[in-house]
Formats: C-alpha cells, sequence, structure tokens
C-alpha cells in the first residue's frame, strides 16, 4: 500500500502515523507538505494526522481546510481514492466538507486524553473489515473538541447510510451516555461519508499500533485498508 | 524589601515612548531610576567602576534584568558550587541551557527543570504555559527534539478560596501548551499546603533526545559569524518579567504585575521547534541561544561572553509586533518563542528559507565582532555599548547572613504518647485516600496529551514515568520529588530525602539513576533564616548526590516564594533520570495477579513526624521527619533492583506519603484498569498508626509469584537486608490483621472510588 502522510504546520501525530504505516506495518509512505500540490494518482492512502493544525486558531480545522493539499485530497477523494482522518485531520475532513457534521468542546469543556472502547458498527469498509468478531476495541482519544455534532434528520440519514463506522461502548459493547466521554451525539466516534473511501474519527488508531504496548486494537483499522488495497 | 514600580516607561520623555525620536534627550540617572531597577546603590557603584562612565537609561535596564537574582543567581551561586556535577556520563553539566547526559548508542538526554512561580500565580493560565514554553526551548536549543515533559505543582490548602482558581489555570495552563506542541506529560507531582496558599509553585521539567554528537552551545563563534534572529516578533510583553517579578516578594502590588507576564502561543513554539531541529542538520549553524529571561539582553550578552567575543546588533532590523517601540523595551521584552542564531556568513539564504518554510518571522540582526563588547545600534545611533565581562559576570556574589529559623525548637519533638493509638484503621484510611497530597491524580493527567509520540511505556501515575528510545532496546525512566514538609522540619535531611526518594522511584521502575536536575525554590533571601535553609538544603542534597553516585547537570533557583513576609516551605524539587537498557525489564507498581505474594522490602520504625496522617488525622505538621539511613537506603534500592533484573517480582511500589497501606491501596488500584484486593497480616510490636500510615523511609511493596517465595528470600537473607512477607493479593476487600486483630477491613472497589474521584470533584466545584 502507497501512504501518504500529510503534514501541516501544527501537526504533531504525523510521525506517529508515519511511524506505524513505515517501521511497524511495512508499508511505502510518505511525506505530503501542506503547501504542495502533488500527484496523488499512484497512492491508495492519504492520512490526515492529529495534532493543531495552525494551533487550533478560529477553528480545528478551519484554516488547513484551505491548505493547498486539500485541493489535491478533495480531487483524489472523489475519484474514490481512500482518505483517513485521525483527530484534528478528522476536523479538517468536516471543515472542508468531505464529511458530514461538526466537532464542538468537549461536554466537560477539557481536553481528555485516555483509552476509551469503540464499537465497530460498520464492519463491512475499507477501513473495519479486518475485525471480524472483535467488534469492541480499545482505542486512546486525545482532543479538546471531538464532541461530534450533526443534526437529527441527518444523523438517521448516516444511520440509514451506514455511514457511522464506530460509537464510544464500554468494555462489553454497550453504548451508553456514562461510556460517552465527550457528548458526542449517538456516541459517534467515527463516520464515513457516502462512498466510504473518506474516514474521519477522534479515536487514534495509531496509539495502539505498536507490539510495544499489550494491545494494538489500532492495527486493525491499518489491516483493513492494507487488505483492501 | 525595595518597592517597585512598574512605571519605568513614564520616565522616558512621553514623546519617545510613542514615536521614537532620534537624538532624544536620555534622562538623568538619578538614585530613584537605579532603585527602580532593583538595582542597591553598592551595585551601581559597581557598574560605575566597572565600565568607568555613568550607563544611559538603556544600559541601566541592561544590568538591571542581567545582575537580578534570577539571571545573576547571586545569592545562590556560592552554594551551587558546592553541587557534585561530574560523572562518566555527564557530556553538559550545569552552565548550558540544559544538561547532557550519554545514554549509549552514540545517544545522549538533555534535561532541565525550571520555575515559573510567580507568573503563575499572578495568571495562571498564561504563567503555567509560558512555563512549559521556557523549558522546552532550553531543551532544544542544545539540538535535542523534546520527548518528555514533566511537572512538580504546590498550591495553597483545599480551604484557600484561591487555590481551586490556580489548580484549574495550571493545569489547563501546561495542557493547552503541551498538547499542542506535540510532547507528551507523562508525570509529575501536585502538592496542596497552607504555606503555599500565597504563592504557588510551578516547576516544569522536559527531557530531550539527541545524538551526543550534535549538542549545540551557546556559542557565538568566529568573528564576521551573522545573529539571525528567529520566531515571534518581539512586543511589550514581559519588560522586566526577570528583574521585577521573579526577584521579589509579592505584596498589595501584585496585581498590578500582571503585565510582566508574558503570552505563549504554542503552535509558534511548535514551528520553532521543528525549524531549529531542520537547522541544526547544517554545519553551518554554530550556535544557538534562547531568548528567555531578559530576552535579546540576556541571549546577545551570554553569547558573546561565552565565545569571548563581541556582538553588534541592529535593533532597526528586528521584528517588532507593535510601531513606535524604543531600544529600552526591545532589549527587555521577555515576548515568547524567540531564538537567537549564529550562522556562518554565506549561509544566510539558505537559513532564512527554512524559517520561511516554517513560517516564522526571521531576520539577520547582526554580527560577531572582535572586542568583547556588545554594540547595540537603533536607527543609526548606538544606544548600548557595554563591555561583556561586567553585563555577564560582574555581580558580585552576595555573601548573605545566615541563620538557624527559631522555629525549628519548637517542631521537633513529636511526643508518640500524647497521641492516641487506634484500634481500627478504616477512617484513617478513607481520609488519606482522599487527602489532597495522596488521592490520585487522574483529574490532572487526563487533560495532559501523556501519550503522543508513542513512546509512553508507563502512563501517568506509577512511581516513574517511561519513555522508550525508538530504534534502541532502551528506555528512560524520569521521577520529580521533594517532600517540602520534611525539608520545613529539617531542610538538610528532607533536601536528602528527595533525592533518595526521587532514586528509589527510578530503581522500582526497573531502571538506574544517571543524573539529576533541580530546582531550589525558597522565599527571600535577605532573611537569614531563608538563606540559611538554602544552604542547608542544598548541603544535603549535595552530600546525597555524592552518596549515591548522582551527577547534577543543570538547575534553577527561585527566591523570593513569599507574600506579605510569609515565606514557602523550603521546596529543593529534584528530577532524577534513570536508564533501562531493556525495554523488557520495566516494572510498574500494580499488582498484577490474584494469589501473589505481597512483601516489604525495608523495616518499619516508630516514625509519624510530619507525616499525612498527622496531617490528614490530627491536623499536626511537627515533629522530626524520618530518618534517612543512605547505606540502608542503597541496599534497598540495589536489592529490588536486582529482583527486577533477575525477572523475579511482579510490581515495585516505593513507600511514600501514607505508608505501608496506603501503597498496598495503591497497588491494588492500578493496573491498567483492573483493581485487585489484598490482605497484609502482620506481627509487629509498633504502635498501630505507625505501622499502617508512618512513613519510615526506604520501603518498597513488592508482589510476586508464590512459587519464586523461596528464591527471593534466600536472595535477601544473602544480600542481606530486611525482608517480610506481609500478605496476598486477591478478593474484593483490603484487609489488614496486626497480631491477629482485624485492624482494617473495606472493599476495594469502595476504596478506589474514593481515591479516584476526590481531586476531581474538588477542583470542578463550583463555588
Amino acid at each position: 500500500m502507497k501512504c501518504g502522510v500529510v503534514v501541516f504546520p501544527g501537526s504533531n501525530c504525523d510521525h506517529d502515523c508515519y511511524h506505524i504505516l513505515s517501521h511497524i506495518l511495512g508499508q511505502e509512505t510518505h511525506w505530503l507538505w501542506h503547501k504542495e500540490e502533488v500527484n496523488l494518482e499512484s497512492f491508495d492512502l492519504v492520512v490526515l494526522p492529529g495534532g493543531f493544525s495552525y494551533g487550533d486558531y478560529l477553528r480545528p480545522g478551519a484554516i488547513a481546510g484551505f491548505s493547498p493539499i486539500m485541493n489535491t485530497i478533495t480531487r483524489f477523494a472523489k475519484a474514490g481514492g481512500k482518505v483517513l482522518g485521525i483527530c484534528n485531520g478528522f476536523q479538517v475532513l468536516l471543515e472542508c466538507g468531505l464529511l458530514p457534521g461538526a466537532l464542538i468542546q468537549n461536554q466537560s469543556r477539557k481536553f481528555i486524553c485516555k483509552n476509551v472502547f469503540v464499537s465497530i458498527d460498520n464492519p463491512d469498509t475499507d477501513f473495519t473489515r479486518s475485525c471480524g468478531d472483535n467488534r469492541v476495541l480499545e482505542i486512546p482519544i486525545a482532543h479538546h473538541q471531538g464532541s461530534y455534532y450533526i443534526d437529527p434528520h441527518s444523523l438517521s440519514q448516516l444511520e440509514e447510510n451506514k455511514q457511522i463506522v464506530m460509537r464510544y461502548c464500554d468494555a462489553d459493547g454497550n453504548v451508553s451516555s456514562s461510556s460517552n466521554p465527550n457528548g458526542s451525539v449517538g456516541s459517534v466516534a467515527g463516520v464515513t461519508n457516502e462512498q466510504k473511501n473518506v474516514m474521519g474519527l477522534m479515536p487514534h488508531p495509531e496509539r495502539c499500533a505498536d507490539p510495544l504496548w499489550p494491545r494494538t486494537d489500532g492495527q486493525i483499522i491499518f489491516q483493513s485498508l492494507i487488505s483492501a488495497s | 524589601m525595595v518597592k517597585l514600580s512598574f512605571n519605568l516607561l513614564f520616565l522616558l520623555p512621553k514623546s519617545t515612548v510613542d514615536k521614537p525620536k532620534k537624538n532624544r534627550p536620555d534622562p538623568e540617572i538619578t538614585p530613584q531610576i537605579v532603585k527602580e531597577h532593583g538595582l542597591t546603590i553598592e551595585e551601581f557603584r559597581r557598574i560605575l567602576d566597572l565600565i568607568d562612565r555613568t550607563p544611559n537609561l538603556t544600559e541601566l535596564g541592561v544590568f538591571s534584568v542581567m545582575w537580578s537574582e534570577h539571571c545573576s543567581y547571586k545569592s545562590s551561586r556560592p552554594y551551587l558550587r558546592k553541587l557534585p556535577v561530574e560523572g562518566p556520563r555527564v557530556l553538559q553539566g550545569p552552565g548550558e541551557n540544559a544538561g547532557v547526559i550519554d545514554i549509549g548508542d552514540g545517544l545522549a538526554v538533555v534535561f532541565k527543570i525550571e520555575s515559573h512561580n510567580h507568573p503563575s500565580f499572578i495568571e495562571p493560565h498564561q504563567g503555567a504555559a509560558t512555563g512549559v514554553g521556557g523549558i522546552m526551548r532550553d531543551i532544544f536549543t542544545m539540538g535535542a527534539r523534546p520527548i518528555a515533559l514533566l511537572n512538580s505543582l504546590r498550591f495553597g490548602e483545599w480551604d484557600e478560596p484561591r487555590t481551586r482558581f490556580l489548580l484549574n489555570g495550571v493545569v489547563d495552563g501546561i495542557s493547552s501548551y503541551g498538547n499542542c506542541t506535540g510532547v507528551p506529560t507523562v508525570g509529575g507531582e501536585i502538592y496542596f499546603d497552607a504555606c503555599y496558599n500565597g504563592n504557588n509553585l510551578v516547576n516544569a521539567f522536559c527531557l530531550g533526545l539527541v545524538k551526543s554528537d550534535r549538542i549545540f552551545l551557546a556559542n557565538a563563534g568566529g568573528v564576521g559569524n551573522q545573529i539571525l534572529y528567529v520566531g515571534s516578533k518581539t512586543g511589550r510583553d514581559g519588560i522586566h518579567g526577570a528583574s521585577l517579578l521573579a526577584s521579589s516578594e509579592f505584596d498589595e502590588t501584585t496585581e498590578d504585575k500582571r503585565p510582566t507576564v508574558q503570552v505563549g502561543d504554542p503552535f509558534t513554539e511548535k514551528l520553532l521547534i521543528e525549524a531549529c531541529l531542520e537547522l541544526f542538520k547544517h554545519d553551518w549553524v554554530v550556535g544557538v541561544q534562547d531568548m528567555g529571561a531578559a530576552g535579546l539582553t540576556s541571549s546577545s550578552f551570554e553569547m558573546a561572553h561565552g565565545s569571548e567575543a563581541g556582538v553588534f546588533m541592529d535593533l532597526s532590523k528586528v521584528p517588532l509586533r507593535e510601531e513606535g517601540m524604543i531600544p529600552y523595551e526591545i532589549l527587555l521584552s521577555e515576548s515568547q518563542e524567540r531564538m537567537l542564531f549564529v550562522i556562518k556568513p554565506g549561509y544566510e539564504s539558505e537559513a532564512l528559507a527554512v524559517l520561511d518554510k516554517w513560517g516564522l518571522d526571521a531576520a539577520i540582526i547582526g554580527e560577531v565582532i572582535e572586542e568583547k563588547s556588545v554594540r547595540i545600534n537603533f536607527e543609526g545611533q548606538e544606544v548600548v555599548n557595554l563591555p561583556t565581562f561586567p553585563v555577564v559576570d560582574g555581580a558580585l556574589d552576595l555573601k548573605r547572613e545566615l541563620k538557624r529559623p527559631a522555629y525549628l525548637d519548637d517542631v521537633v519533638q513529636v511526643n508518640l504518647t500524647e497521641i492516641p493509638d487506634i484500634t481500627r484503621g478504616d477512617t484513617a484510611l478513607k481520609k488519606l485516600l482522599a487527602s489532597p497530597n495522596i488521592a490520585s491524580r487522574e483529574w490532572v493527567f487526563e487533560q495532559f496529551d501523556h501519550m503522543v509520540g508513542l513512546n509512553t511505556l508507563v502512563m501517568p501515575g506509577s512511581d516513574a514515568a517511561i519513555i522508550r528510545i525508538k530504534g534502541t532496546q532502551k528506555a528512560v525512566a524520569l521521577s520529580v520529588d521533594c517532600n517540602s514538609h520534611y525539608c520545613y522540619l529539617d531542610p538538610y535531611e528532607g533536601a536528602a530525602i528527595a533525592v533518595a526518594e526521587a532514586c528509589r522511584n527510578i530503581v522500582c521502575s526497573g531502571a538506574q539513576p544517571i543524573g539529576l536536575t533541580n530546582c531550589l525554590n525558597f522565599g527571600n533571601p535577605e532573611k537569614p533564616e531563608i538563606m540559611w535553609q538554602f544552604q542547608q538544603a542544598v548541603e544535603g542534597m549535595g552530600d546525597a548526590c555524592r552518596f549515591f553516585d548522582i551527577p547534577v547537570v543543570s538547575g534553577n533557583v527561585s527566591l523570593y516564594n513569599e507574600t506579605k513576609g510569609d515565606a514557602i516551605y523550603p521546596t529543593p524539587t529534584v528530577a532524577v533520570v534513570g536508564l533501562v537498557e531493556d525495554q523488557e525489564k520495566i516494572m510498574t507498581q500494580g499488582f498484577k495477579k490474584a494469589g501473589d505474594q505481597i512483601a516489604l522490602i525495608g523495616f518499619t520504625m516508630e516514625e509519624l513526624g510530619g507525616s499525612e496522617y498527622l496531617k490528614v488525622m490530627l491536623d499536626r505538621s511537627d515533629g522530626k521527619p524520618p530518618i534517612l539511613d543512605r547505606k540502608h537506603e542503597k541496599q534497598v534500592q540495589s536489592f529490588c533492583s536486582e529482583l527486577i533484573q533477575k525477572g523475579l517480582i511482579s510490581s515495585a511500589h516505593d513507600c511514600s506519603e501514607g505508608g505501608l497501606a496506603v501503597a498496598v491501596a495503591e497497588s491494588c488500584f492500578s493496573y491498567g484498569g483492573h483493581t485487585l484486593g489484598a490482605t497484609l497480616t502482620l506481627d509487629q510490636t509498633l504502635r498501630t498508626d505507625a505501622l499502617l500510615f508512618g512513613e519510615t523511609l526506604s520501603r518498597i511493596v513488592v508482589s510476586f509469584p508464590e512459587e519464586r517465595t523461596d528464591e527471593i528470600e534466600e536472595l535477601a537473607m544473602r544480600f542481606p537486608i530486611d525482608f517480610s512477607l506481609i500478605g496476598k493479593v486477591g478478593g474484593s476487600d483490603f484487609t489488614v490483621n496486626v497480631n491477629g486483630q482485624e485492624v482494617i477491613k473495606q472493599e476495594i472497589n469502595v476504596l478506589k472510588e474514593i481515591w479516584k474521584t476526590s481531586l476531581g470533584s474538588y477542583a470542578g466545584q463550583v463555588t
């Protein structure tokens, strides 16, 4: 799989994504600098990593959404190329309209960094297919503005189209308000576009994909993508 | 204390503040102006002697910051010289931006701890944020990528109205700054005590990783090298932060000092990190210095002085945030996120291209000259011409008076017989677990991104944080520590205990201590009693470091931590860095499996002096701190280390605040999300309160599979070391039996809930 990891000024999980894709999973991985309009034709996957692009000034992802590279990525996505936005990358994808909805401040109004459980709502996407029967994953979150919001009508549309990929849950897979860390509507943790080639999620799969740690649930996302390419 | 006014700028003719005029008359330097600059008349006379003329106002400003306590260490320097700073792994000791220790494989770690106390009390969010920014710059200035942050925070007691505001503000400030830069905050400590009611402490630690042959120093190199200004534009913020804010105590005018607190921009810091690390790859980078305290002044003078050269700068070329800034302001501004590089001539455009890529302001503002002076022009006029030596090294060491404080006579002896012993420990245990200094720090570290970078092997909440070194089998362990209560009762022993305890934490995590950095927080050094505390603490720390063979490679002194005459307890915070050769051999404090044997390395004495138990249960903070038997401590540490290296044990946890009962309870709570019960069976002749909650030093609680018991006991006998089996892991209760009598029985989940939620519910309360 040929992957690109985008670097915006202020990206800070770019090295982590690169480490997992290249060093742990052995995939051909390239840096994509935000000012460049690279030809992405030969790429299988573009990752927008977490961090604080442009310092989160204005709104998280708002300024990065206007980066030159986002024109290229939008064309790439429209042509069916796979795009994965993690945390701040998710925020960028929302800002430039590649995904529906918005991310607002956590209910606690605090930054939250901890392991949470997510249940895979749609195991039939290129991002989730490797999960098999393992439908509850333990993945860390680390964000201040990760509470997903969309109006009720659009939410049911997402549900109908199976665009909700994962929801926050407890260790047994039960979705409830007590297992919702940030107040997201419908406990939504990750969504795709209608064509299901663009996914954004708040949890950080790259933070639990190195076998150095006892749990490597994050690998499921990357392995699914490798199998799909 | 000198009353300091913050209206220095009004001393200038009005028109110059708004619009700089050429050939403006310099105001006459009066004793009043000298005093306003925090300099004594003796110091002013010395300046006249050294430069053989009267300085102009801008030059007086330069002396004012450079000779301030904060920059010159004039009260502390004579004592600091006595700390051991050498060792086979030391690549750089004190004197540079940070210390450097070799960890093998061609790699080195760069680290330092620094205070940002006064700014954080006045404006907790920005004060703490810029403290984190400042310490990070100290690290990447040396060429290293910052990979871990820790902090040591001290606030007033929970009942003090301002404490909750300060706690929330400081945590929020660290969170917003550290998280944005992508450097994980992996651990730290928080204490609450009434002595910090009027003066909280924020000490920030950073560790970076560098190739051992690519370390950069504050070096200006040869004549003709170019001075390159990098980073944020210079504004009017933070003027006199070092001299007037950091070098005086608080009083009624404290609120007026808010404008001296700088405002941080972590986004620029992040860009600065990446841009600097990219610059450091080039051989044409000669030296670098961050513009921290005293801004452009200290960076230029120190760099020139360090390389026995001089510097010429044209302030007209400095990128400015505001119009109409005058040289005085440009030189003394403490605007954040700025660096001064020295590069070889001919590479200016290459350097500027790198900085442009990262969207940072940059300008060539001067060059290195032969004459050992700093000469500064502004709009074609020379505004400063000072030899480097008097400015950087001219401040005389002060031989401040020392006096043993009288309070020591009143607090030394706790008479245990007047304190009734207990028959049940349930209430005390619950109170201790919920108490400010023992309750879980989860509410705090969940607000810090402690995972970014993919190196955090042991998450916050164990004895030490562990950071792996990618590409090697190695890891580093980090711990900050200081029990200031002990230091108040006995500064010499208290400081030694801080060193011993930080090392014990490191050993419990499976590492060997390799270096130490300190942050010495004390009251007003002009008071002989404070200076005595300082001298005692530094001696205690030095002796302990020599005994445990740990070099002190960097540090920071923060004096004047008092408000309206009330000083904080002496707080010589230490951060110890340890090395793990094999990532497989790291250890954590949580019990791992039901059925495992629990044992105690070391022995318990009847010691309650200065304990959390006395404070929480009886509201007393007197007594003698527990005794540190250095040889015994070393034995305990090396035995624990051997058990870990041989792969014999499953957990190790240092016994500290709250004593044995609290240590075992913490081991029950802290294995990932799991909780395990435990039953302790103790046969003792000690008082029950001292046995359960006394804070005898040099004790480690370990657990291991039962079948290893014989092997471990035999090893202990051969060592020889005090080692006793005290109980078993398992069940859903925490039970303690002493001499056949049950003294504690509580559901472990109930205890965990108390411990886990206490700090968060305190911090979240709306008043």
